[in-house]
């Protein structure tokens, strides 16, 4: 699997065949119960969600529907108010999931190589961290920028990063949250198509405002409305993945959710 | 540099013409050529007397900057400190110098400490508030960050926070610094016998207005460069800050 090659962690063995060395298959994620009210306003009533072991899920949306909030839930950050939450055996996530936030939270003392090192900094592990972090940075293409402060790079670039410092945590399940909203249509293509290489196996579950960007990287895609929210699968072109963005199935489908989300703005 | 001593001319002859209508009386009001005169005939006074107000600033800055980190720290650490010492801190804050100066000088002497102490009083409270308001504003999105990577609080506070607070801290500094002078100053206008407040209220008394001026020039010279040090210093130290009045980021 491409992703062994590019993040070969501590510990594993590279003369193994692959499925000795990747032996935990990423756990599925499970939302059961969310119940949620900020103020009068009802976010959540008996929400479930489930995102399959090792596979991308989209989650679309208006602003304001609890998207984020979602997220945050399944990464422990709130209080789970009753909710179950964990995989398919009802075992909790806790330490198995990575966060990549809209914005890249890069932190502007620190050059880059150190920011993609920030979680074993935290850990107070630094040792051997770094040996892994510049692999990653080749891998996302910014190898040669691993001593430069990160207010020299561009937004795509600074994201990039953020990217490789996910993969740092090397988690099984990796939490998107509006990833490359920020970004130039041209520099999210690319992005997303990086992130697609660099998470496949893993269990990704990723917030989006752009069906597009759904439609590219969802092996599921659920769109979630109302208040209280309502989950609903939507239906994805039969294509190879990540779709591509000029593929007219792809198009087409783009067209059909924003007629969805958004009667007005098609006609 | 033209233009700064164009503006020194035009402030030199005001001051000349305001000598000229106040009837040329140097003991009132004295001409600039008066204040040269000064500083070249009482130079070794005035050295010496500056050292020791110098000397003053610079050690109650640094007993200022560092109770003022340690006390934004232990607010920051623990919560329960910042309910009953941060208001403690603001009224010493509310009590005017002229007001503890006394206490001071009859507790700790006619000599250095009683400066040192006045001018650390002074730079500790924006050193302390300026590093606490830091501490409290990281990112809440960092936070989330940390949390998700498993981070401990100490680390939090050592990784995140408090880099994320030195701009704050950096700002409080610079308060800390232009500041300074008036506690040592203060201080030795209680009671003293050396420093540059000593000499200006002796040359007051003995209506060596001259001289007087000199001294304050001389004190207001040092605050100058010691903020403008201080400044320079920070901009080295935290190059990531991008002053957005001055110097656009590329």
């Amino acid at each position: 699997m491409n992703l062994i090659r590019l993040v070969p962690a501590k510990g594993r063995d590279p003369t193994m065949p692959d499925q000795a060395r990747f032996p935990t298959i990423p756990p599925a994620v499970r939302v059961r119960r969310a119940n949620l009210t900020l103020g009068q306003v009802p976010v959540f009533a008996d929400l479930d969600f489930h995102a399959e072991a090792g596979r991308f899920t989209g989650i679309l949306g208006p602003s304001g529907v609890g998207k984020t909030t979602l997220l945050r839930l399944i990464a422990g950050l709130i209080p789970p108010n009753g909710a179950e939450i964990g995989d398919d055996m009802g075992a909790s996530l806790a330490g198995r999931v990575a966060w990549m936030a809209q914005k890249d939270l890069l932190l502007p003392w620190l050059p880059v190589i150190d920011n993609v090192c920030l979680g074993a900094r935290l850990r107070g592990t630094p040792g051997g961290a770094r040996g892994r972090a510049s692999e990653l940075l080749d891998a996302v293409g910014l190898g040669s920028r691993a001593k430069d402060r990160p207010d020299t790079l561009s937004g795509g670039q600074r994201q990039r990063v953020a990217l490789a410092r996910t993969l740092m945590e090397d988690r099984p399940v990796v939490l998107m949250d509006e990833p490359f909203s920020a970004l130039d249509p041209l520099t999210r293509l690319s992005l997303q198509n990086l992130a697609a290489t660099m998470l496949e196996g893993r269990t990704v579950v990723f917030v989006t405002h752009d069906p597009l960007e759904a439609l590219r990287l969802g092996h599921r895609v659920i769109v979630l409305a109302g208040s209280p929210a309502v989950s609903r699968p939507i239906a994805l072109p039969d294509e190879p993945w990540p779709r591509a963005a000029d593929s007219p199935h792809v198009l087409a489908a783009q067209g059909e959710i924003l007629r969805a989300l958004a009667p007005e703005a098609a006609r | 540099m033209i233009r700064r001593l164009a503006a020194g001319a035009i402030l030199l002859g005001i001051w000349t013409l305001a000598w000229l209508g106040a009837g040329r009386q140097s003991f009132m009001l004295p001409a600039p050529w008066d204040v040269a005169n000064a500083f070249v005939d009482h130079w070794d006074l005035l050295a010496e007397h500056g050292a020791i107000t110098l000397a003053e600033i610079f050690i109650g800055l640094f007993l200022g900057v560092g109770f003022g980190v340690l006390a934004a720290l232990a607010l920051a650490l623990w919560r329960p400190a910042a309910l009953w010492l941060w208001p403690l801190f603001v009224a010493t804050q509310a009590l005017p110098v002229f007001a503890i100066a006394p206490l001071l000088v009859l507790w700790l002497g006619y000599g250095l400490a009683s400066k040192v102490a006045m001018a650390a009083l002074i730079i500790f409270f924006p050193v302390a508030s300026g590093f606490y308001d830091g501490l409290r504003r990281t990112d809440p999105d960092l936070l989330d960050l940390a949390r998700t990577m498993n981070a401990g609080p100490l680390a939090t506070l050592r990784q995140i926070r408090v880099p994320a607070a030195l701009p704050g801290l950096a700002s409080g500094l610079k308060v800390g610094a232009a500041v300074a002078p008036i506690g040592a100053v203060v201080g030795e206008w209680v009671g003293s016998s050396a420093g540059l407040g000593f000499l200006m209220l002796h040359a007051n008394a003995r209506l060596q207005v001259p001289l007087m001026f000199a001294a304050l020039f001389l004190l207001a010279t040092m605050a100058v460069i010691l903020h403008a040090a201080i400044a320079a210093c920070l901009r080295r130290a935290l190059p990531w800050v991008h002053d957005t009045l001055d110097a656009p980021r590329p």
